[in-house]
């Protein structure tokens, strides 16, 4: 077993050694400009990129002329959420979302506000999820589009996707996800569950950093979406700049291997992340799972472990990497804005690890995992002076604090 | 982020770590910091009334690693110093002795707090016997 173990797929993941098979070639033998309409080496390149077009729509239940390629999911969202206000600004000018959403959206919400947009940020019930009803009621008869995420990327809980789809349809509003987390862990389908616009990532599925895709529907109805960016026109005018071929190969060959492998895969995954769960839960008293455990990714966990901080438990832990909501683990020094939309309270949120498990851990890692972090919250509780108090009988809750 | 090399072996083998009897009237009981802010740290002496000499020190920490290294530090210091040289240790001394970063001078401020909060409530308790002591003489 190597150290450091990495257990935090929801920030990134190992490339598959298969992915970089794929995209070898495409760097010193076929590097032809996609665009290259006049000779073989872009006849190649292109071919390529159309290879992928297909293994991407095939993953998600799309057609390849519905793929458009971007640097990743952060700009699959900027160019969905600025493209659609830009081209349907006649159409209405309101926006829905929810608060958990990645700063990718959110912060591009933030952005529209500025520009005359209005935008509704749903609050989430306690297991993470929105409110249909809340959903519903938020409609008018100036929405233009809906932007909710697949699945969420600290606490793993996935959204009510296919009743949303239906509430965007029969009101006629666009449906936008960003689905970074849930694409090629689970089954996602834009026909069955409604989708019209949908973000995914490379690096998130195996595949490589700085290659992604914005889903764009074509049929029913058929998405327009204003480029955000000038230049050669390229993937239907939407959005300009030579494609990146090895990357789009590796995120295609990334596709197809999620598709094949995703029953096994997240079978697999779901007992091991069960494993960890049972034996955290079961050896440790006063844990907290955060988020629905039944609506979740199969190989997310994220989980408080009361009176002890999320920072000084990672760095006990330190051969295995994970990550915290803790304040002191966050540029801005506050805690996860999505554990505080919880309600759970501050203190939970600073003493949260969230566990992302993937394609390449074992487990005999699982139960390294296990045991350590078991191992290192008890030795951090004896230095709790919060955990002192509780076993002492101390409502922590109604004592007085000076905050700083 | 890295840590220094003493902040880690203070997380790595924290000194002082425990409770002492709050209710004794010899020691004193800091309690600083807010669980929702991230960090609380309660830090205790036992003075001994006669020379006013800290005899022990003792700490728990909720907190990250810097917090709990400078409250480790703190009883460390505070060991066999008077009371009115405990107050003379100041935060910038334990930035300087644990190397920490920016962002993690707030540790330092709140041990500095937990020894002044737990002098004052050592004194508070010495003050409110005297009287008491003056009335048997």
């Amino acid at each position: 077993m190597k150290l450091p173990i990495y257990m935090d797929s929801h920030a990134t993941t190992r490339m598959d050694p298969r992915v970089f098979e794929a995209m070898k070639p495409y760097f010193m033998e076929i590097y032809g400009n996609a665009a290259s309409r006049n000779h073989s080496y872009g006849w190649e390149a292109e071919e390529a990129t159309e290879k992928a077009r297909k293994q991407i729509a095939d993953l998600i239940g799309a057609t390849p002329k519905e793929i458009v390629f971007t640097s990743g999911a952060t700009e699959s969202n900027n160019l969905a959420l600025k493209g659609i206000a830009e081209m349907y600004a006649e159409r209405g000018n309101h926006i829905i979302t929810q608060v958990t959403e990645h700063k990718a959206v959110l912060d591009t919400c933030k952005r529209l506000e500025k520009q005359g947009v209005r935008v509704t940020y749903l609050p989430v019930k306690q297991d993470g999820l929105i409110d249909l009803d809340q959903l519903r009621d938020a409609i008018t008869d100036k929405t233009i589009l809906i932007s909710i995420m697949y699945a969420n990327n600290e606490i793993g809980v996935v959204q009510p996707v296919k009743e949303i789809g239906k509430i965007a349809k029969e009101k006629g509003v666009l449906f936008h996800s960003d689905a970074v987390q849930a694409v090629g862990k689970i089954p996602v389908n834009v026909q069955a569950d409604g989708i019209d616009v949908l973000s995914l990532t490379g690096h998130k599925l195996y595949g490589p950093k700085g290659a992604g895709a914005l889903y764009v529907r074509r049929r029913n109805p058929r998405v327009q979406i204003t480029a955000q960016m000038d230049g050669g026109g390229h993937e239907r005018g939407m959005r300009s700049g030579t494609l990146n071929v090895p990357g789009i190969v590796g995120l295609g060959a990334a596709c197809e291997i999620c598709r094949q492998e995703m029953p096994e895969e997240s079978k697999r995954l779901r007992f091991l992340r069960d494993k960890l769960k049972d034996k955290l839960l079961n050896e440790l008293d006063e844990v907290y799972i955060n988020g629905s455990m039944e609506h979740r990714l199969p190989h997310n966990l994220n989980i408080s472990f009361a009176y002890v901080e999320g920072e000084s438990l990672l760095m006990g832990i330190n051969d295995i990497a994970v990550s915290s909501g803790s304040a002191c683990t966050s540029a801005t020094l506050e805690p996860s804005y999505v554990l505080k939309a919880l309600g759970a309270g501050d203190d939970l949120a600073h003493s949260s690890i969230r566990f992302g498990l993937g394609r390449f851990n074992t487990e005999e890692e699982v139960d390294y995992v296990g045991n350590k972090v078991i191992e290192v919250v008890r030795r951090l509780r004896e230095l709790s002076p919060l955990y002192e108090m509780a076993k002492e009988g101390v409502d922590l809750s109604k004592m007085v604090w000076t905050a700083h | 982020m890295a840590y220094s090399e003493k902040v880690i072996d203070h997380y790595q083998h924290p000194r002082n770590v425990g409770s002492l009897d709050k209710n004794s009237p010899d020691v004193g009981t800091g309690m600083v910091g807010a669980p929702e802010c991230g960090d609380v740290m309660k830090l205790q002496v036992k003075v001994n009334p006669e020379t006013g000499v800290i005899e022990d020190a003792k700490f728990k920490t909720f907190g990250c690693g810097s917090a709990i290294a400078s409250s480790s530090l703190a009883t460390e210091w505070l060991k066999g110093r008077t009371v009115d040289q405990a107050l003379e240790i100041k935060n910038t001394d334990i930035v300087n002795e644990l190397s920490l970063p920016p962002v993690k001078i707030h540790c330092s401020v709140l041990a500095e707090d937990a020894i002044k909060a737990a002098i004052s409530d050592y004194k508070k308790k010495q003050s409110s016997r005297k009287p008491e002591a003056v009335a048997v003489s």
